[in-house]
């Protein structure tokens, strides 16, 4: 079953920005400023931020919702800027699935063929094809509002799918689900993209799912990308605090660099020396932050950093601290309590951690 | 920095769409054309005489005792109503919601009350007050011995208003006190107030912008009503039937009926004005959102006996009111002869009686599509879609509302009676049964566009957004989404302007030429002539044809029911897939 007829198309942003009014202030500011991408053919990108970092207005620029005020955008090296929404050979999974609710399964993923005036067994075929794909197989008859949540999304998908879009947009599509639906689905969604081999631009807040699904991660924060990267260099080696914070849990300890060789560099924290790596041209002298995720750093009797610890709380897989080091609050996860020394409130340990799992800024 | 560039292409993506130009090009030209250009036409005959531009018209019009006298009539009488059926109004609203009714017939009883005004022709009340009070009234006369009972003047007009337009009040109402949430009236009575205390010093401060909005839509429902004062108002002239009287009867003075008919356009849409941009508002304001949970029905013998048997009594008085009307076309002659007989619709039907209902049905039948539709597209650039002529659209398609029949029938007088601005041009559009239709529509725009707003508002943006981006232009996008999702509102649209349009006399007795004979005014020409019998014959089918369509739509709403169709749908995809295989 081959459902991509059609290669893949690459999309390219060239300095786009995008200006709105203040409601109240009527001020304008950049909600996208300056921003440049290339996503390669059937790759999968997300777009990741907090609300009002400007990553929806970018994929609603891409889709034509919205006109960019600088900068071209590109599809398949085409540029699009002045096409309206419906000459674009994109399609979007909204966040609120956005099916027609007066038509049934088969008749809204039909849909966009029937406007391409695709022959009448030729839709069938497809679409009985593509519900099979997000395995929705004998429900063409439901109404969409007798579908629970998964499948509503199911839909969604297959709509924008049976149309063998160049790229395919989604705006957080997963956000409307419960929990345990969201990791099941975010698999799906990967797996039929891996199937097909489509361009997909995927917006959302949850920087879980970001990891799960994407090839590459762009951070955005208040308009300008912040880092961009695979899952594993944005998550490993932050280029800014807010990177490193928005991407799961993270400490940050201030210090003075001593020396730097070889790609690590030996940090003074407190009058204490620890060694964290750190990339090339790091001048001894200068102040850094060193970025450390709570699972990296071990507790014991013995080591590098004096803490004291401030709260011992048992999580289950893991055992939760709250250590203090100088003035600084440290989190720490420590995997596998059950063969491990427990510290209580009050009790005074030893951080240590392999500089390989830290980083500094 | 600027969003220059975003404008234009916006503006470019715009300009691709010839369907969406289209439409904004006919409802400008359509709304400027039939609403703004008779207005404004009024407006300069009033201040244009022979010596150039002053406001003597006016001046002349002050001074005449039968304007200032109507002028004040007017103003007392919308005060009467205004306060009458809002009373009524919060009564029957506050019955509603906060009193457990045990039996179901009354409750029924209620709602037949609040939806017949509604549907039936304006002036059936006051038709039937006369029938029931006047000089030889069933009730005055037969029944009480009054033999010169004179129901004809400010009471008549004023019973006859409140209840035609209470119904009004109670509906809206009803949707406020539905949204006030039960918690702050308990936390009043857990403090200690009484059940009158919680009402005055909870609900009713909560409710007061919503009581003021009502008050205005009733007494800008009332100084434009032109039908009841016509008919049951005797000496009492208000404005709209002294502006009529300006123009048909002996004088014939059109630039003092211009001058006229400006003032009460002042007067309704500055109420207007007031109602819907700082009413609406604060009434939003104070009630925003809905009811955390379910109310606690007041059960109390000593609340729910007085306020049910007021609720109840009023109710049966309606009724009777329109049980009179029917047996006023069957009694031979009413206050002598009561033995029933068909002498009058046979009569009816010996004078022209089917052609007047030919010509009313066929026109209304004309006009109720394109309203409908009109509406419907117009609700749709107003919520979906943005550009520069959204706000003339939407402000002037709502103003039409302000708008009292007789004005808007002057004002198409002095536009279109010579031609557009006194040329010639389109001049043989007047007195054809085309510039009628076109009543019909302008009339019922208003209310068919709110409904269709609401209706649109409440689709999320991201379905037709979808739509748009799967490759549907914006005609096909309201084709295949927009209208099958708000075609509740669309059909009620239908049937509202079928209504309204055939049960309409204000703006049409000024326009109609003996070529047309529509059943309103007809009804008023054998009110006049005091040959109620026919008038009621009439008025009696006609109820009964509003109520058909009524019954008709509620058919086919339950046709499109999703249960229903999607039986339909099941059967068909089956016959199709069979084809299919065949093939």
């Amino acid at each position: 079953m081959s459902q991509s007829v059609k290669a893949p198309k690459g999309v390219r942003l060239e300095h786009i920005s995008k200006i709105y009014k203040d409601p109240k202030t009527h001020a304008d500011f950049y909600a996208v400023k300056d921003c440049n991408l290339d996503i390669a053919p059937g790759s999968f990108i997300t777009l990741l931020g907090p609300s009002g970092c400007g990553k929806t207005t970018t994929l609603r620029m891409i889709a034509g919702f919205e006109s960019p005020d600088e900068g071209e955008i590109y599809l398949a090296d085409q540029p699009i800027n002045e096409l309206t929404p419906n000459k674009r050979d994109t399609a979007m999974v909204f966040q609120s699935y956005a099916l027609f609710p007066h038509m049934n399964v088969y008749d809204n993923v039909a849909y966009g063929l029937k406007l391409r005036g695709v022959p009448k067994n030729v839709i069938r075929e497809k679409v009985m094809n593509i519900l099979s794909l997000v395995k929705l197989d004998g429900m063409e008859l439901r109404m969409t509002n007798q579908l629970s949540g998964g499948q509503q999304q199911r839909v969604a998908l297959a709509r924008a799918l049976v149309v063998e879009p160049g790229v395919l947009l989604f705006d957080e599509p997963l956000s409307n689900l419960d929990a345990k639906l969201r990791v099941e689905m975010r698999t799906e969604i990967r797996r039929i993209q891996q199937k097909i081999g489509i361009t997909a631009i995927y917006v959302t807040h949850d920087q879980s799912e970001a990891m799960s699904l994407s090839d590459q991660i762009i951070l955005m924060k208040g308009g300008v990308i912040a880092q961009m990267g695979t899952p594993e260099e944005i998550y490993y080696h932050p280029n800014s605090e807010f990177v490193a914070d928005f991407i799961g849990e993270c400490n940050f300890l201030k210090g003075s660099v001593i020396s730097c060789e070889d790609g690590i560099a030996a940090v003074n924290v407190n009058g204490h020396t620890v060694r964290v790596s750190a990339s090339e041209g790091v001048k001894a002298g200068t102040e850094g932050t060193i970025v450390l995720r709570p699972e990296a750093i071990c507790i014991s009797d013995k080591g590098d950093l004096p803490c004291t610890v401030e709260l011992s709380c048992f999580m289950g897989s893991y055992q939760n601290y709250h250590v203090r080091v100088g003035d600084t609050l440290v989190r720490i996860a420590d995997n596998c309590p059950a063969n491990k020394k427990v510290f209580s409130v009050g009790d005074t340990a030893y951080l240590s951690f392999d500089p390989i799992c830290s980083h500094l800024l | 920095m600027a969003t220059a560039n975003s404008k234009r292409l916006d503006r470019k993506k715009f300009f691709a769409d010839p369907t969406l130009i289209g439409a904004i090009v006919i409802l400008v030209i359509f709304l400027s054309l039939f609403i703004l250009y008779p207005l404004a036409m009024l407006l300069v005959d009033a201040v244009s005489g022979s010596d150039g531009v002053n406001l003597s018209a006016f001046g002349r019009v002050w001074n005449l005792y039968t304007f200032r006298n109507a002028f004040t009539n007017t103003i007392v009488l919308g005060l009467i109503v205004g306060f009458g059926s809002v009373l009524l109004g919060l009564l029957f609203a506050y019955v509603d919601v906060y009193v457990r009714l045990r039996s179901r017939m009354v409750r029924g009883l209620f709602k037949v009350v609040s939806m017949l005004p509604v549907v039936s022709p304006p002036f059936v009340l006051s038709l039937s007050m006369i029938l029931l009070f006047g000089r030889s009234g069933l009730v005055t006369r037969t029944l009480l011995g009054i033999r010169n009972n004179n129901i004809y003047g400010l009471h008549g007009i004023a019973i006859v208003q409140i209840l035609t337009f209470f119904p009004v009040c109670y509906m809206m109402l009803t949707g406020l006190l539905k949204n006030i949430d039960p918690s702050l009236e308990e936390a009043s009575r857990d403090m200690g107030a009484g059940r009158f205390k919680v009402f005055t010093s909870v609900t009713l401060p909560l409710l007061l912008p919503g009581l003021g909005n009502a008050f205005l839509v009733t007494f800008i429902e009332s100084v434009a009503d032109f039908a009841n004062p016509m008919m049951i108002g005797g000496n009492y002239d208000t404005l709209a039937t002294t502006i009529y009287l300006q123009v048909t009867g002996g004088t014939y003075d059109m630039p003092g009926a211009s001058a006229m008919a400006v003032i009460l356009l002042m007067l309704t849409l500055v109420l207007f004005l007031i109602q819907k941009y700082y009413l609406e508002k604060k009434t939003a304001q104070t009630l925003t959102g809905k009811a955390s949970r379910a109310r606690m029905l007041i059960e109390d013998k000593s609340v729910r006996y007085p306020l049910s048997t007021l609720c109840s009594l009023v109710s049966i008085f309606v009724v009777l009111l329109y049980v009179a009307v029917p047996f006023g076309a069957l009694f031979k002659l009413w206050g002598r002869n009561y033995t029933l007989v068909t002498d009058h619709f046979v009569n009816m039907w010996k004078m022209d009686g089917l052609q007047a209902y030919k010509d009313s049905i066929l026109l209304s039948l004309i006009a109720t599509p394109i309203t409908a539709l009109l509406s419907m597209i117009i609700s749709y650039l107003v919520v979906k879609k943005k550009f520069k002529l959204k706000g003339f659209i939407e402000f002037v398609s709502i103003l039409a509302m302000a708008v009292p029949g007789t004005v808007l029938g002057i004002g198409y007088i002095r536009g279109y009676s010579a031609g557009l601005f006194h040329s010639g041009v389109m001049q043989g559009l007047y007195g054809t049964g085309t510039i009628l239709v076109i009543v019909f529509i302008v009339r019922s725009l208003p209310t068919g566009t709110r409904s269709g707003i609401s209706a649109l508002r409440q689709i999320d943006k991201s379905i037709e957004e979808s739509a748009y981006d799967m490759g549907a232009g914006s005609g096909k996008v309201f084709t295949s989404v927009t209208l099958p999702l708000i075609k509740d509102s669309f059909l009620s649209g239908l049937v509202t302007t079928f209504v309204r349009s055939i049960t309409a006399i204000s703006a049409i007795i000024l326009l109609v030429t003996p070529k047309y004979l529509l059943i309103t005014v007809r009804i008023n020409e054998f009110a006049e002539k005091g040959e109620n019998g026919i008038a009621c014959a009439y008025a009696t089918v006609l109820i009964i044809i509003t109520y058909g369509v009524i019954l008709l739509l509620n058919g086919i709403l339950r046709y499109f029911d999703s249960d229903h169709k999607q039986k339909r749908l099941a059967r068909k995809f089956e016959r199709e897939t069979k084809a299919l295989y065949k093939a």
